[in-house]
């Protein structure tokens, strides 16, 4: 799916109206079959922009077009037709408790799906081949008829992302895919997902807290601070000077001290480091 | 480290929501008295000699509880027509309460996806809870003196009663159940196309399952005992029986019916974690 966006300016719906918008003036345009991570400080806009391309947020101001039709002037079927061509995966699994992971992966594919057969797939879920091959994509195939709360954090968090390879989708938005994982399994499940999606020819764009594994991975960084387009480009042009920039002041910024080195504060995933090294190449 | 803090410091440690909740609590308190005196309540003249001889005297003939042969046939058929009419009228209320929890619940609003509820679907769902409260407010007894002229005396009138007010209880409730849970799963099914049924059905029913069961089994326990009561009025059942044994103060029949009841609210309430634990 093709994207353009222009002088995009958005507010999540749960922000103070006083707030400055998460997202000003934000231009992108991303071609069919691309891969791009969105990386940038903490409250950068970066979940905001997903939601924006996602239909999931209406922008207060700006262009968007998804293979060239606005959604929002779209009729409801139209809009609901264009969702399902879409796949959000927020950075905490959409996942029920409750429910087998065969039957919450195969859920992707509701929006293809009959009423009947939805329901059907409740009682006896079919195509379990497929269901099978996108766990083992992320080695949890034996976890197939397991209930979701048995799984541990990192197992919901692939689970998750597993589902997008069971959607019709041409527009993978994924939020923050990592930020369960150790980094061998975010390397492996990274890895994964731009694969498929190249298979598929569908569009990428994840947005990443691991700079590393964003530029190993991805041809296009584009980095986001205070709700605006700090660069945008190719991953082997993205140095250490750009990177500095882009998180400069993050661990003042938020603090009046900052924090003793040791203190818990150091460990939230908040506080990236000010220049994050450059690895994994 | 354990020293007291010094004088700005206890300033900003100062809850600031405690003021607040013994406020919160005073007015409450304030409200109740008025509302103890408008209902009359005296307890103490429950201990009135004058009143209090002939209740121990009708209690005391519960004992033993009736137990004759043709009796006890009388009350298992008047059971079995009590149980029907409940479960009939359950079974109308649910008829008329998932479509109306579907429609009505804001967890599975595709307008507010995006933060607000646009102002049709708003209007809509307004509208659908004004039909839920009208459905509840109105007691099944009024429902039932209103069928009984309609449909003559019987169990039709009960079933009809019970149907339309557990309706409207039933949809009020579910659509909170479904809006207090988690509705993440749900959401995120519609804004990747999803249709609102199957976002229902796999998003918001496996969480919701269990609570909204053990409702339904309460509400069917709740059907029983208001199938007695219009019994009262007319519909027919144990409540018709009832309603003549205390009449002729035939204290063991009633101590008999009394402990049906007792038995069915059991069977309702081992029924109910029974159902719970198997779709765990």
């Amino acid at each position: 799916m093709r994207i353009t966006v222009e002088g995009l300016e958005a507010r999540p719906p749960a922000a103070r109206p006083e707030a400055a918008p998460a997202l000003r003036g934000v231009g992108l345009r991303v071609e069919a079959g691309e891969q791009l991570a969105v990386i940038g400080p903490s409250g950068a806009g970066k979940t905001t922009l997903l939601h924006v391309l996602a239909c999931a947020l209406v922008p207060r101001a700006g262009d968007l077009r998804l293979d060239g039709a606005d959604p929002w002037r779209l009729a409801p079927r139209a809009l609901r037709t264009m969702r399902g061509r879409l796949f959000l995966a927020p950075q905490t699994p959409p996942l029920p408790p409750r429910q087998r992971v065969v039957t919450a992966l195969l859920a992707a594919r509701l929006p293809s799906m009959s009423l009947l057969a939805s329901m059907a797939q409740l009682v006896h879920p079919t195509d379990l081949g497929a269901a099978f091959a996108a766990l083992a994509q992320f080695d949890l195939e034996e976890k197939l008829f397991d209930r979701v709360d048995r799984l541990s954090g990192g197992e919901r968090q692939r689970v998750g992302l597993a589902r997008a390879l069971l959607s019709p989708a041409r527009l993978w938005l994924i939020d923050e895919p990592l930020s369960a994982l150790d980094p061998a399994r975010a390397r492996q499940a990274l890895g994964t997902l731009c694969d498929q999606a190249r298979a598929r020819g569908a569009t990428l764009v994840a947005t990443l807290h691991q700079v590393d594994m964003a530029l190993a991975h991805f041809p296009r960084i584009v980095g986001l601070r205070e709700g605006a387009i700090a660069f945008d480009l190719p991953a082997s042009e993205v140095d250490a000077a750009r990177l500095e920039a882009l998180y400069a002041g993050e661990v003042a910024g938020h603090d009046a001290s900052p924090p003793a080195p040791g203190s818990a504060h150091v460990a939230d995933e908040d506080l990236v480091p000010a220049a994050p090294p450059v690895v994994c190449r | 480290m354990t020293a007291t803090p010094p004088t700005a410091a206890r300033a900003v440690l100062r809850d600031p929501a405690w003021s607040r909740r013994v406020a919160g609590t005073l007015l409450v308190l304030a409200l109740c008295w008025p509302l103890l005196a408008a209902t009359e309540f005296a307890p103490w003249r429950l201990l009135d000699p004058g009143s209090l001889r002939p209740t121990l005297a009708f209690l005391a003939t519960f004992l033993p509880p009736a137990h004759d042969p043709e009796f006890l046939g009388l009350v298992a058929r008047e059971t079995w027509r009590t149980v029907a009419v409940a479960s009939a009228g359950m079974t109308l209320a649910l008829v008329l309460a998932v479509p109306l929890t579907l429609a009505a619940t804001r967890a599975l609003s595709i307008s507010a996806l995006t933060g607000r509820m646009a102002a049709g679907p708003l209007a809509a769902r307004q509208a659908l809870r004004a039909l839920l409260v009208l459905l509840r407010s109105v007691p099944e007894l009024v429902w039932a003196l209103v069928f009984v002229r309609v449909t003559g005396l019987g169990a039709t009138a009960g079933v009809l009663a019970i149907g339309l007010t557990y309706g409207g209880m039933l949809g009020k409730v579910y659509s909170e159940i479904l809006e207090s849970g988690e509705t993440e799963a749900g959401t995120a099914l519609l804004r990747n196309g999803a249709g609102r049924v199957q976002a229902f059905l796999h998003g918001l029913l496996p969480q919701n399952a269990s609570e909204l069961l053990s409702y339904t089994i309460y509400r069917w326990e709740c059907a029983i005992r208001s199938s007695v009561v219009l019994g009262f009025v007319g519909a027919g059942g144990l409540g018709q029986a009832l309603d003549s044994a205390t009449k002729m103060f035939n204290g063991g029949e009633v101590a008999t019916m009394l402990i049906v009841f007792v038995a069915l609210v059991a069977l309702a309430d081992r029924a109910s974690a029974w159902l719970r634990g198997a779709i765990d």
